[in-house]
């Protein structure tokens, strides 16, 4: 068999977290009864007309900025006319010619080598409507919530080589587009959804293959394992003698293969025109120095910075902003207790071992950092040992509990009186005088064992300091 | 200009049409003459002028991003031939 190199780009197709949809004030939020977010607008009626909503265009820039694109002063909107029951009008509003950002790129790093992925454009349109097959009467059921939904479209450039290289692209745009606030890009509700167009050539050619488009994956497993499907397909079609078709295909993960969706000789005719109901855009230096003025700290910047100023592992900082939702709570956090290596040891440790059991996504965890900056203060006041605080941060972290009043409630609060710890340890080395000869004659582990007895007996609330004091005293005088 | 029975039979089969002989050749000759007007542009001199976007000297019309719709679903659906379910519903579509 020959040796074959994989050139993939993607389409990726971000759904804008704007209040309301791109051309009309319906509401963009996910999920509702059918139907019940629109109006005549999003629905073509004869005789309505588009008014753009002007945050749609100020994220798209601020993604173009972020992704380092140069900004289409002046832009338009064009028509791209299908016939397909997602779409009333009959044509969806997007870009040809002159989309908002052009040549921005982004560097993506897999296996500690660096790597620039171009980005070709982006293109600001509306989402289409959802179609759902009816089994019992035989038909299409549409509904239109989602018809109208702001989207940006960005196009990379055919420059990713592997799965590897695929996934970490997304991740960092994700990223991106999370800490500017653009959009929640959450997959599992078709916030962010990737086309994949994957060739195949063999190495050392210079020629692109003919490629093929994948659509229909919504985890970055899925698209891992639909860009292995293909590669192998494709190459098992040229070592055949034959020839890669160009077409759309769908990635079935059930079925672990894709299938063909349209035939080539429905080849698509869009016939594109400018949108005569949308009057052109003009970006002013100004507003593109206010958009750039108010972006965010991004997730490189973020990292350096918990190094820096907060003195933590670059590990752990990474982990850390990998996810906006942690950083986010990690920060608000600080900013109440002032301590950031301890709220970041609760996170890496404890916040990973609960969500890991309770199978939870990071970016779906909900810690309140009011209560979490309370438990910390709660440690460092000498409240509460760290046996209790990890009790207690479990039950903040599962049922959002006060920790004071939990401590208070539970009687965990720690106790460091001296008379009640003397007389207990004085009577465990009076039940244990094995293990005080063994001490005695250099065996340190048994005062190990004494220091656990004790504990046990103040049901884990001593302070374990004041117990190591007392009980070398008392050792010292037996 | 002439138009072709390829491009007719082509263009009416975007738009969905299906056209009897005789409306074929009455949208060849109307199409013939739209696009014979249409290049008397040609003769024009356009060089150096910037092309249009538009037909009106208008830009930047936006509204703010605020929700000012309610569920109007009852009143959108008496448009819809047939529904179910609080849908539209169209003939099958192969997806």
């Amino acid at each position: 068999m020959k040796a074959y190199e994989t050139v993939i780009g993607l389409e990726v197709h971000v759904e804008l977290a704007t209040k309301s949809k791109i051309f009309c004030g319906c509401t963009t939020q996910f999920g509702g009864e059918v139907n019940t977010h629109c109006c005549p607008v999003c629905m073509g009626m004869p005789g309505t007309l588009p008014v753009l909503n002007k945050k749609v265009v100020e994220f798209a820039i601020a993604a173009g900025l972020a992704l380092n694109c140069e900004i289409t002063r002046n832009c338009k909107f064009d028509r791209k006319n299908y016939f397909y029951p997602d779409l009333p009008k009959a044509y969806q509003v997007s870009q040809l010619y002159l989309p908002i950002c052009r040549n921005g790129s982004i560097d993506i790093e897999v296996d500690g080598v660096k790597k620039s992925i171009g980005i070709h454009e982006i293109h600001m349109e509306e989402d289409a409507g959802k179609l759902v097959h009816d089994p019992w009467e035989d038909c299409t059921l549409v509904d239109y919530n989602r018809c109208g939904v702001p989207l940006i479209e960005i196009v990379s450039e055919p420059d990713m080589r592997s799965a590897e290289e695929v996934i970490a692209y997304l991740e960092k745009l994700k990223l991106i587009l999370q800490y500017l606030g653009v959009s929640d890009c959450k997959m599992q509700e078709g916030s962010l959804r990737a086309d994949i167009n994957l060739s195949i050539r063999e190495v050392g050619a210079t020629e692109f293959g003919t490629r093929t488009e994948m659509k229909n994956m919504n985890s970055f497993k899925a698209i891992a394992r639909a860009i292995e499907g293909e590669r192998k397909r494709q190459i098992e079609v040229l070592e055949y003698g034959k020839k890669v078709i160009q077409e759309t295909r769908r990635w079935d993960d059930n079925k672990d293969t894709s299938f063909a969706m349209r035939s080539k000789e429905d080849a698509q005719d869009y016939r594109y025109f400018p949108e005569p109901d949308l009057v052109p855009i003009e970006i002013s230096e100004e507003w593109l120095t206010e958009i750039k003025r108010r972006e965010p700290e991004l997730r490189d910047a973020k990292m350096l910075r918990y190094v820096k100023e907060y003195e933590i592992p670059e590990y752990d900082a990474g982990i850390i902003t990998g996810s906006k939702n942690l950083a986010d709570i990690f920060e608000a956090t600080v900013a109440l207790c002032n301590k950031p290596k301890e709220v970041s040891n609760w996170i890496m440790v404890e916040t990973m071992r609960l969500l890991k059991e309770s199978e939870q996504e990071v970016e779906e965890l909900k810690l309140s950092p009011a209560k979490f900056a309370s438990l910390i203060e709660l440690i460092d006041a000498g409240k509460i040992n760290r046996t209790i605080a990890k009790e207690v941060f479990e039950q903040i972290f599962k049922s959002d509990v006060d920790p004071k009043t939990y401590i208070e409630e539970h009687g965990l609060g720690m106790v460091s009186d001296d008379g009640l710890l003397r007389s207990t340890i004085e009577n465990i080395l009076k039940e244990n005088e094995q293990s005080v000869s063994d001490y005695k004659n250099g065996k340190e582990k048994a005062f190990g064992f004494l220091v656990g007895q004790t504990m046990k007996v103040m049901k884990g609330k001593a302070n374990p300091s004041v117990i190591n004091e007392i009980l070398r005293e008392l050792l010292s005088k037996v | 200009m002439e138009i072709t029975d390829q491009t007719i039979e082509y263009v009416s089969a975007l738009a969905k049409l299906s056209l009897q002989p005789e409306e074929k050749e009455k949208a060849k000759k109307d199409l013939g003459n739209i696009l014979t007007y249409i290049d008397m542009m040609k003769e024009l001199d356009t060089d150096g002028i910037e092309p249009m976007s538009h037909a009106f000297s208008m830009k930047n019309v936006f509204r703010d991003d605020v929700v000012t719709n309610e569920d109007n679903r009852e009143e959108l659906l008496k448009n819809a031939p047939k529904q179910k379910d609080g849908c539209f519903m169209v003939p099958k579509t192969v997806d």
